[in-house]
Formats: structure tokens, sequence, C-alpha cells
């Protein structure tokens, strides 16, 4: 047992202030068994989200010395013994309280996106047929955990707060998860260049960074969808096949098996 | 004074309180009927306790092995619960299953895929083939948030970070509505519905060692029970045989049964693959007796039996408790659960891939290449609320109940995967049933103005206090109770000392304070849930001591084995007249003959007769 010092912000969006707390760590806890520890010895009312202390449900993100975190699945061993830690809620979202923050402008994004609408012609009495090369690459955007540090680390709207024209990284994953659906028929190309600014993101690929769950944000989700953009409205030779042959039909897999 | 008309009101035709998998099936379904549907939550939406589940959901769809069948799944169901199960819940789940497990896939869920292009499925405890359809070891992320994307088009409010304080009563008794606190606030509103539909999960924090979130205080045990219902089967408390046991501080955390469905072995101290000595009578025939055997299994062989360590998990965890205690345990106090030695590096990444990470980040291990340190750590509530099999409505007009609120479908002992198939199949009944009442009602009804009152003051007292006891302090009291005294192994003078224990607190409970402003403060948040967790842990208690024999998940050491005179017996726990909690032994009624027959046929029988029927 050793005793460690942090400085947490305590307060709301219009003020607040660090408030320094000293607590013995015991080996492998997390930065967020610190903060339950402060939180039941110290300050009953510090405010912060959790959930499942696992990695999984994405409630406890949070800055830990300026980095977007889980605060679930950072080891206190990461830091050096003598440092004074530093803990404070997502920049990119109003703060509520302490370490909490509002983020329902993400799930306001959410309703904005097309649903599912699985090809009738692909089912059979067995369900869908899909097979597993195909929808390999939608899994990996799937694993979102909603943790939103991506939206949080995003400088168009971190730094920018250009929330009213870019959805964020966490979204046009969640379109690319339904695009690239080997049995969806929905079309969202539109809607991602007009309404959910596809074109703002340049690539600097700091959402991938932060992603706890190590998903390629950039590279996997947001590059093919810019392309399918770029395909559709700026490409004069599939916008000549397209007026010629009409929209591309997706693929069906067999319907016997 | 408080005045009841500065209060907000709400009104929706279908209320549910929760928003896990069972909840957002129950909205999904009343908002078909046509109902305005309201859901109130404490987290955020997608972050209910179903998002941590990992192995998959159990229904007979036959896409690995043919030979399956809702019989088959029904008979694995009833066993696995030794024979307390509702067996009208035991048989709609088994039936409705497979076709909800479809659907969910047609709302956008993306299941890992057979060679054929088919939702995959895959080995787990107790059930006799693959059954268990998932992705990776993340299947309660995927339910949920398909439930989530399509709810949220669907029609649905939902009203995060609330909490539901009690329930409100018409003058006939029947349920009208919830008075709810929005954590955010602090601030109060009253819910009006037809009908409200509890999903509110169970009541795990009440132990030290637990799989479960802050969440899980068995708020709808205590709202139902405060309000008059019916609780049935609460000494029934699953403990999972595999919960991390170090470091410290992420002691009880989940690892998933889906690393013994790959293959994962058992060991202790001496390196024995101990499973083999506690094979259950009623399990030998079906059971791999040689690790030769075993591993023909693993390596797909359709006709060697499986390997003990998927046994139930009731078996599982006592077996490793057994260990432990005659001084074979593992480093930390645990058991050795080895992946490493039954499938490549590569497999255990794609099959296992949350708990590679898991144990990389919090254990500094690498479980392509060691063993993992497990032990038991409760996990799920197999007893709650009391619901007529068919409606899921409980003893109380208007209020409905599924998941794992709700007691009966999984008897003594539930089966890994049929929890998340649970969800879907009565949270769907739950939304039906719960939407045909409210249909028939018509129209809202006035509740009580006093009691509304009382019940904001109950809340706002915490706050207002000079002084008292501190919540979080008073939590960890009652963990350590629960954890010495009603645990996974239980005597009369330990449940005694435990109920003693429990009283104790509860006076202490009676001047707990919170500290700070009414605004997002844990503290106060804490301190209201842990009424209902005291109400829960007292009605563990009791029936634990009621309940002479062992059986399934609740073992009592001075009454070994399952006795005769138990099964014909639920304990139904409700509030007295004089406030005080009353217990009573309800007879069973006699099941249908047609489904005992298909429940105690040799297994044998049973395939023959499904595969006469097929052709």
């Amino acid at each position: 047992m050793t005793k460690r010092k942090f400085q947490i912000y305590r307060g709301d969006n219009d003020k607040g202030e660090f408030v320094q707390y000293e607590t013995e760590i015991q080996e492998g806890m997390v930065v967020l068994d610190v903060i339950h520890k402060i939180q039941a010895e110290q300050a009953n009312d510090l405010a912060v989200r959790w959930n499942c202390k696992a990695g999984k449900c994405g409630s406890c993100s949070m800055e830990i010395n300026g980095k977007p975190k889980l605060s679930c699945m950072t080891r206190m061993n990461e830091y050096k013994p003598d440092e004074t830690i530093t803990i404070t809620p997502l920049k990119t979202f109003p703060i509520i309280k302490d370490l909490v923050t509002d983020v329902s402008w993400n799930y306001e994004q959410n309703k904005r996106i097309k649903p599912v609408k699985l090809e009738p012609e692909a089912k059979t009495e067995k369900g869908y047929v899909m097979y597993q090369k195909d929808v390999d690459r939608i899994q990996e955007f799937r694993k979102c955990i909603e943790c939103y540090l991506c939206q949080n680390v995003c400088h168009i709207l971190r730094d920018h707060d250009k929330k009213d024209v870019f959805i964020g990284p966490r979204f046009m994953i969640r379109v690319a998860s339904l695009e690239m659906h080997p049995l969806d028929r929905g079309d969202r190309i539109p809607e991602l260049k007009k309404e959910f600014g596809s074109g703002m993101c340049n690539i600097t690929r700091c959402c991938t960074d932060v992603c706890p769950e190590h998903i390629n944000i950039t590279d996997n989700g947001i590059i093919p969808l810019k392309e399918r953009v770029i395909d559709r409205f700026y490409d004069p030779v599939t916008i000549l096949r397209r007026k010629i042959f009409g929209p591309r039909k997706k693929k069906l897999p067999p319907k016997k098996f | 004074m408080l005045d009841i008309s500065e209060i907000k009101t709400i009104e929706h035709d279908v209320l549910i309180v929760g928003a896990g998998g069972a909840g957002l099936s129950a909205a999904i379904e009343a908002s078909a009927q046509g109902m305005s549907t309201g859901v109130v939550m404490k987290s955020l939406l997608g972050k209910a306790h179903t998002v941590m589940a990992e192995g998959g959901m159990a229904a007979a769809l036959g896409n690995v092995d043919h030979r399956d069948h809702w019989k088959i799944h029904f008979r694995d169901t009833m066993r696995g619960g030794k024979f307390l199960n509702v067996w009208r819940m035991a048989e709609l789940h088994a039936k409705i299953a497979p076709e909800r497990v479809r659907l969910l896939e047609e709302w956008g869920a993306v299941f890992d895929r057979t060679k054929k292009g088919l939702i995959n499925q895959r080995n787990f405890g107790g059930h006799r083939y693959p059954r268990l359809a998932h992705v990776g070891d993340r299947t309660g992320l995927e339910m949920i948030r398909t439930l989530q994307d399509h709810g949220i088009h669907h029609g649905i409010e939902a009203y995060m970070e609330c909490t539901a304080l009690d329930l409100l009563k018409n003058k006939n008794g029947e349920v009208c509505g919830v008075v709810c606190l929005w954590r955010e606030s602090g601030t109060f509103t009253i819910f009006k519905a037809k009908s409200i539909i509890f999903a509110t999960g169970g009541g795990g924090k009440a132990w030290d060692v637990t799989s479960n979130s802050w969440e899980y205080t068995g708020d709808g045990y205590a709202l139902a029970y405060e309000a008059g219902a019916e609780l049935m089967d609460l000494e029934f408390n699953q403990f999972h045989p595999t919960g991390m046991v170090w470091p410290l501080s992420v002691k009880g955390l989940l690892v998933t049964e889906s690393v013994r469905g790959e293959g994962g072995i058992l060991l202790n101290s001496e390196g024995t693959r101990f499973m083999f000595n506690y094979i259950p009578e009623r399990f030998r025939s079906e059971t791999a007796d040689t690790q030769e055997e075993a591993a023909r299994w693993l390596a797909g062989d359709q006709n060697a039996r499986r390997p003990p360590e998927l046994l139930t998990r009731d078996v599982v965890a006592r077996a490793i408790n057994e260990e432990v205690k005659a001084g074979r345990g593992s480093k930390h106090g645990g058991a050795y659960l080895n992946i490493a030695t039954q499938r490549s590096a590569e497999d255990i990444k794609k099959k296992l891939p949350s708990m590679y990470h898991q144990f990389k980040v919090l254990a500094e291990l690498d479980i392509t290449k060691e063993p993992m340190e497990v032990g038991p750590t409760c996990h799920y509530f197999m007893g709650g609320i009391r619901v007529d099999a068919d409606t899921t409505m409980s003893s109380l007009p208007g209020l409905f109940a599924c998941g794992e609120c709700a007691a009966g479908m999984h008897g003594a002992n539930r089966l890994g995967g049929n929890s998340l198939s649970d969800l879907l199949v009565f949270g769907y009944l739950a939304g039906k049933n719960a939407s045909e009442y409210a249909k028939k009602l018509g129209t809202h009804s006035d509740f009580d103005e006093e009691q509304a009152k009382q019940i904001i003051r109950n809340a706002t007292d915490i706050l207002n206090r000079e002084s008292g006891a501190n919540p979080y302090l008073l939590h960890e009291e009652l963990e350590k109770n629960m954890q010495k005294n009603v645990g996974i192994i239980r005597t009369k003078d330990d449940l005694n000392t435990g109920i003693d224990t429990l009283e104790k607190i509860k006076e202490e409970y009676k001047t707990v304070k919170a500290k700070g402003s009414s605004q997002f403060n844990p503290g106060w948040h804490e301190a209201i849930g842990m009424r209902n967790l005291l109400i829960t842990a007292e009605a563990v208690a009791r029936a634990a001591l009621m309940r002479e024999e062992s059986r399934g998940a609740h073992t009592r050491e001075d009454f070994p084995g399952e006795r005769e005179e138990w099964i014909k017996y639920n304990i139904v726990t409700t509030k007295g007249e004089d406030g005080k909690m009353k217990l009573k032994k309800v007879e069973r009624p006699a099941p249908d003959p047609e489904l005992e027959r298909i429940a105690k046929s040799s297994i044998e029988d049973l395939e023959t007769e499904v595969a006469n029927e097929r052709k």
C-alpha cells in the first residue's frame, strides 16, 4: 500500500476547481477504483458514471492527465509513483457535475441514421444467409461500446465545436456498419455528404488512437465511406454508369444451402 | 410543504422500468401494439447490465447440430433447474426463443456465422448441443445495441438516468404509476401508466464478490414487495463458477463460460483436472468420464460425451469451492482455468477477444500462454417477482415483470445462455400482455397524493438529515454480511447470524445521511438503492433459512441433497400487514403430464422421438 496524490475537477460547466485528494493504493488498482475509494471515504457526492468496470459498457470515459481514457481499464501502475494524477471530465461535452458530462447530443445523432433494412429476398426458413468473411468487417464496427472517446477527441467537435455539421467518428462507423452490411438495402450516401458532414474529417486518426476497442475507425470506416461519397457525387464515370444502368444492386448469397 | 401539483407528471399507456434486454424487448413490443411507451432507466441507454453478457443466447435453432429441438432445450432447462422451474415458462421459452433470435438478426444483429452462412452456435454448460447464438464473447453488447437502435426508430421514449422510487396504486389497488428521481437534477417526476413492466434485473450488489454493477440493487423486488406483490424462490442465487480472483480490485469480475465452451479446462494446484471427481449421478450417463473422451468431444466427435467442465454452474461452483477448502486452490485462492493448452493463440483471440483483453489489461496475464485464476462470484437471481407464466403479470394487477427480476423460468439454477433468450422471449410476452391490459383498462386512474408525497419525503429526508450513517460504509457492511453468512454454502447458524446482522443494518439505515446537494449525487443514490438492497437481502436470507434442502444453487451444508418433500413447494414472500416480512410454503401445481414426460425421458428416447417427428 502506498499513498498517491490526485487532483480531480469538482464543479459544473460554469464554475469549478481542482480538489486535491490523497489515498492509499493497492496492487492492481485502476483509476476508477481510486475514484470509488475517494468517493466512499472523502467525497460521497463526487459524481462519476460507471457500470461494468470491465471495459464493456463505455460509461466511465474521462480524461486522465489530459488523455481520454476508460478509467476502469487504466491501471495505476501506468503512472509514476510520485506523480500527481489529474482527472477531468470529457472536454467536448458540457459538464453536468464533476466527471459527468452531458452526452445527449450523441443520442440525437444516432436517431438521424436510417435503420437497417434487410433484403427480404435473402430470408430463408433458417434465417438470413451471410458468410463470416462478409460480416467480418462490420463486426469490427459493431464492437463499439459508445464510450464517445472518439467523439471527445475529434478536433472538429472538440476544438471547432462543429456539432451542427459533423456527426462524429462514432456515427461514421455506425453508418459504415450499415452501408457495408451484406444484406442491407438502405442508402445513406446522400445524407453522409449533405447532412452528416463526411467531408469534414481530414483523417488525423485521433479517433482511432483513443478507441479502447481498437476499431480501425479511420482506415476501415471513414475512408471507405468518403470514397463512396466521391464515387457517387464526383466520379464522372460512375455518375454516367448510374444514369444509364441505375443504382448498383448488392449481390445476394444463394438461397439454398 | 410539498405541493404535489408542482411535481411534473408524464403519462404513458405502458411504462417500463429498466432498459436492458428485457425492458427494451418489452418496449419494442408495446410500441408495436400501438401503445404510448416510455422506458425509465438508471443509466444511459445502452449501458444496462445486458451489455456485460458474453457467451450467447440459447435457442434450438439446430444450425450446428441438426438434432436440436425445443423439447431437448426444454429438457436441459428443467434438469438444470432441478425441476423447480415453472414448467410452462420453460416450455414457452424453449419454443419461442428461436424465432426471437432470428428476429433480432432482422433488426440488425450480426451473429457469428456457420460455414453455411447461418447463425453460429456454441457449446455451453448443461446444453446438450451447441446452442448459443453468439458474437465472439460480446453477445450482450450486440443484443442491447440492436434493441436500442431498433427501439429509437419505433416511438419509444427513453428517460435516462432516472430512478424509480416506489409504485403508486389507485383506489382499487391496481398499479397506476411510479414516482421517479432524475439523477442529474435531483428533481422528481410522477409517471402515470395503465400498466407497468418491471425489467429491473437482480440484486447481486448485496454481496462482496459479485459480477454485478452498481445498478443491481434489487429495485424491482423491493418496489414490488412494498406495493404488495409476491416474490418467489429468492433463496436461489447463482454463483457463477468463474469470476476473476486476482487482482483484488477486480475480484468477482466475470470470466465467460465460453472459455469452457471453447474447451477450457479446470485444474487445481496439483495439476489435477478435478471436475471428473464431481459428476453428479443425474448427469453421469451424459458426461465424459475420461480425458480421452473429453478430448474427442472437443475435436468434434458427435458420439463423445461432454467434458465435466460443462456441467451446470451450481455443480462447477461448488467443486471449485471444495478444492479451495481442501487446500488445493490456486495461488490467490481459486482454481486454474486453462484454455492455452486447448486452443491455438489465434483461436483464443478470435473467439474470446474481450477475455484476452480483460486479463491482459487488468491482470497483466496472457491467456493464450498462461492459465487464468478463477473462483465463484455472485451472478444471477433465479427468484424474483412471482408472475403468471403466460401473461407475465405479477400478483398485483397492472404490474408485469420479465427478465431477471421475474421468478420461475430458471427454477433452482439457470443454464448459461438461457438468460439472454429469456430476455427476448419474456420481454416480448410482457410487452404484449401489458399492452392488452392497458387497452382493456382504457383510461388512466388517479393515484393517492399523500402516498406520492411520502415517497418523495422518504428520498429527501436522506439529504436533509443533520447527520447519520455513511451509505457507502453501510453498503460494505451489508456486502460482508451476505458474503460470510448467506454465501454459496449455507447453514442454519450462519443464516441466523446473517439475519440478525441485517436487522442491525436496517436500524442503522434509518439514519442514513447523504452529504452534498441533490444534483448528481452518487452518495444519495447509493442510500436510496440501499433500502431496496436490504429488502432483497432479507428476502434471500429468510427464504434460504426456510428451505431445508440443497437444490441447484441453494446449498445447505446442514441439509445435503435434494429432498422429495421440498420439490413440492416454492417459498413465497410478501410484506405482512404488520410491515414485517412474511414467508410461506406454497404448493406447486402438478405439471402438465406431457411436459413431465419430455423432461424426464432419457436423452436417447427423446432424441429418437424428435428424429421420428422430423421424418
